[in-house]
């Protein structure tokens, strides 16, 4: 079975700083794979990379075989591959549930979306309560909800997640890490950065531990979950 | 002392004209944070697209043929000129400092008007702009000047369309989405590229409706026409609060209201005799964005911008 997602020898620089200095990964269909890795490891580049907000300076990104080199950002959620983006990015001025419209900007059977913005509003009942509210008054934990619900609405193959938990109070981290497990077990493939290795490790089949722009380590989420070398770094032990 | 319904209609009008031209003002500038000062430019040709096509008419043609007529040749003339501008003078210097695509602007706006002082027949002075027919009509004691008709007309058309196409297409949310996040829009599938052409062609085709209104309330065009109307639109579009399209239609009103009532009025104030009249029209027009910018800085209806965050 070929991998949904390929990222091989990627490399991207922001002028003649090297933010990803050539990495390769697989992402098979199912799976979690997480990115970890301090602040500047370029695990946000690589993710925008990827949704073609960043052109690459080399290496090659592979999506269902197909490259994704060439394909615009705005054509890239066409293919399935949807981006929550660090910092959770929702449209302030608009409605909860124009948010969520919006991230089925492309498709056009009505029946589904509005499935699918019920589906969003199962899976975070606030969203629903509040869903006529603008999204800029909502809180840190239910703006991340509403960027998820609102990746979610494209129907992605594979999900991407920038730092779900950043900002968030223990409690809301907990639910969204909850809700990033739930996802996983309704069969979506996700691709999650994050700087809670703990949280992240625990739930990923695969991780991969990056510093300034590359991949120094890999493994099955559990082994290194109790790798010496994670745990010092990562999880502040000593 | 006039009657103040009257001026009250009168500034109504004349803001509903600046509006029209505003919304392309902040449209532009609430996607792509750019002052298009060729915007004026852009409703001057829009004025002389409409009166080649009148020129192009047989004599004789009727108005209710012929205005229908020459405002698809202004907006399409208009929306042509802004459209290529965006492309080939504003898109290559997207990244840019912002000081380069301002200074664009202002160099294609000089462009613009000699290329039309320099070919079109006739437009070194004023060129006379067809008549509608018949005479004024009245309502109580209300005057609408024939010329006028047209803007009562266009104007609330024209804003209601635009209300509807923000608000409720999938192009206009995207043009939301794109003013609010550029860069998440395009996690979305919005071409955001495409949505800047669309607020340009878009802003043109309201300044062209504007400009056929123009020439059909003062009877002429001119090659330089654009420029001091462009200021006052974008006047009113600051007055609204830039980047709001209500905004630029408010902001039209209040400042078309305010012109009008301080020249009919400001003579009646003691000690101010001599600051009334037509001429000193643009001066308290100024005068009232400066208040503006002193007290309200983002404007009438202006966004905060806490919630940016």
């Amino acid at each position: 079975m070929t991998a949904l997602l390929e990222v091989e020898d990627l490399r991207v620089a922001y002028g003649k700083i090297e933010a990803v200095k050539g990495i390769s990964f697989t992402v098979e269909e199912g799976q979690i794979v997480t990115l970890i890795g301090t602040n500047g490891a370029g695990k946000t580049t690589t993710l925008r990379t990827l949704s073609g907000l960043i052109k690459p300076k080399g290496g090659q990104i592979k999506f269902q075989g197909k490259s994704l080199k060439k394909v615009p950002a705005h054509s890239i959620v066409s293919l399935g591959l949807a981006h929550s983006p660090e910092g959770r990015h929702i449209f302030p001025r608009m409605s909860i549930e124009d948010n969520l419209l919006l991230g089925a900007f492309l498709r056009s059977d009505k029946e589904g979306i509005q499935k699918d913005v019920q589906r969003a509003y199962d899976l975070f009942p606030i969203l629903g309560e509040r869903r006529k509210q603008a999204a800029g008054t909502l809180s840190g934990g239910e703006q991340q909800m509403l960027a998820m619900g609102r990746a979610l609405m494209s129907q992605p193959k594979l999900l991407m997640l920038d730092e779900p938990s950043m900002g968030l109070s223990p409690l809301m981290m907990q639910k969204i890490m909850a809700t990033v497990a739930e996802l996983k077990a309704s069969g979506t493939t996700i691709l999650l950065v994050e700087q809670n290795a703990q949280a992240a490790l625990s739930l990923a089949d695969q991780g991969h531990v990056m510093e300034i722009g590359k991949i120094v380590l890999t493994g099955p989420g559990r082994e290194l979950l109790v790798n010496e070398d994670v745990r010092k770094a990562y999880l502040g032990e000593d | 002392m006039h009657e103040l319904p009257q001026q009250l209609v009168n500034g109504l009008l004349l803001g509903s004209m600046y509006g029209l031209v505003a919304i392309g003002y902040t449209m532009v500038y609430g996607i792509v944070q750019l002052i298009n000062f060729a915007h004026g430019e852009i409703f001057m040709t829009g004025g002389f697209g409409a009166l080649t096509v009148w020129l192009m008419l047989p004599g004789g043609t009727t108005m209710w043929i012929a205005l229908p007529l020459m405002l698809i040749g202004a907006v399409i003339v208009a929306t042509l000129i802004a459209v290529g501008a965006e492309r080939f003078a504003y898109r290559p210097l997207r990244s840019a400092p912002r000081l380069a695509p301002l200074i664009t602007a202002i160099g294609l706006s000089i462009v613009l008007q000699q290329v039309v002082w320099a070919w079109f027949p006739d437009a070194k002075s004023s060129v006379k702009f067809p008549e509608l027919p018949g005479g004024p009509f009245h309502i109580g004691s209300i005057t609408i000047q024939t010329g006028d008709v047209f803007l009562l007309i266009a104007a609330p058309i024209s804003m209601a369309f635009l209300g509807f196409f923000v608000k409720k297409t999938r192009t206009g949310r995207g043009m939301q989405a794109t003013a609010q996040d550029p860069d998440t829009a395009k996690l979305m599938g919005i071409n955001t590229d495409r949505i800047i052409t669309i607020a340009f062609a878009l802003g043109a085709a309201f300044a062209a409706i504007g400009a056929v209104a123009y020439g059909l309330k003062y009877g002429e065009v001119n090659y330089r026409m654009g420029f001091i109307l462009g200021l006052k639109a974008f006047t009113a579009a600051v007055l609204g609060g830039i980047g709001n399209i209500y905004g630029a239609m408010i902001g039209g009103l209040v400042l078309g209201l305010a012109e009008t009532l301080t020249t009919a009025y400001i003579a009646d104030v003691p000690g101010m005799q001599q600051l009334g009249g037509q001429s000193w029209g643009n001066t308290w027009a100024f005068v009232l964005l400066i208040l503006v910018l002193l007290f309200r800085p983002q404007g009438l209806m202006g966004e905060r911008v806490a919630d940016r965050a």
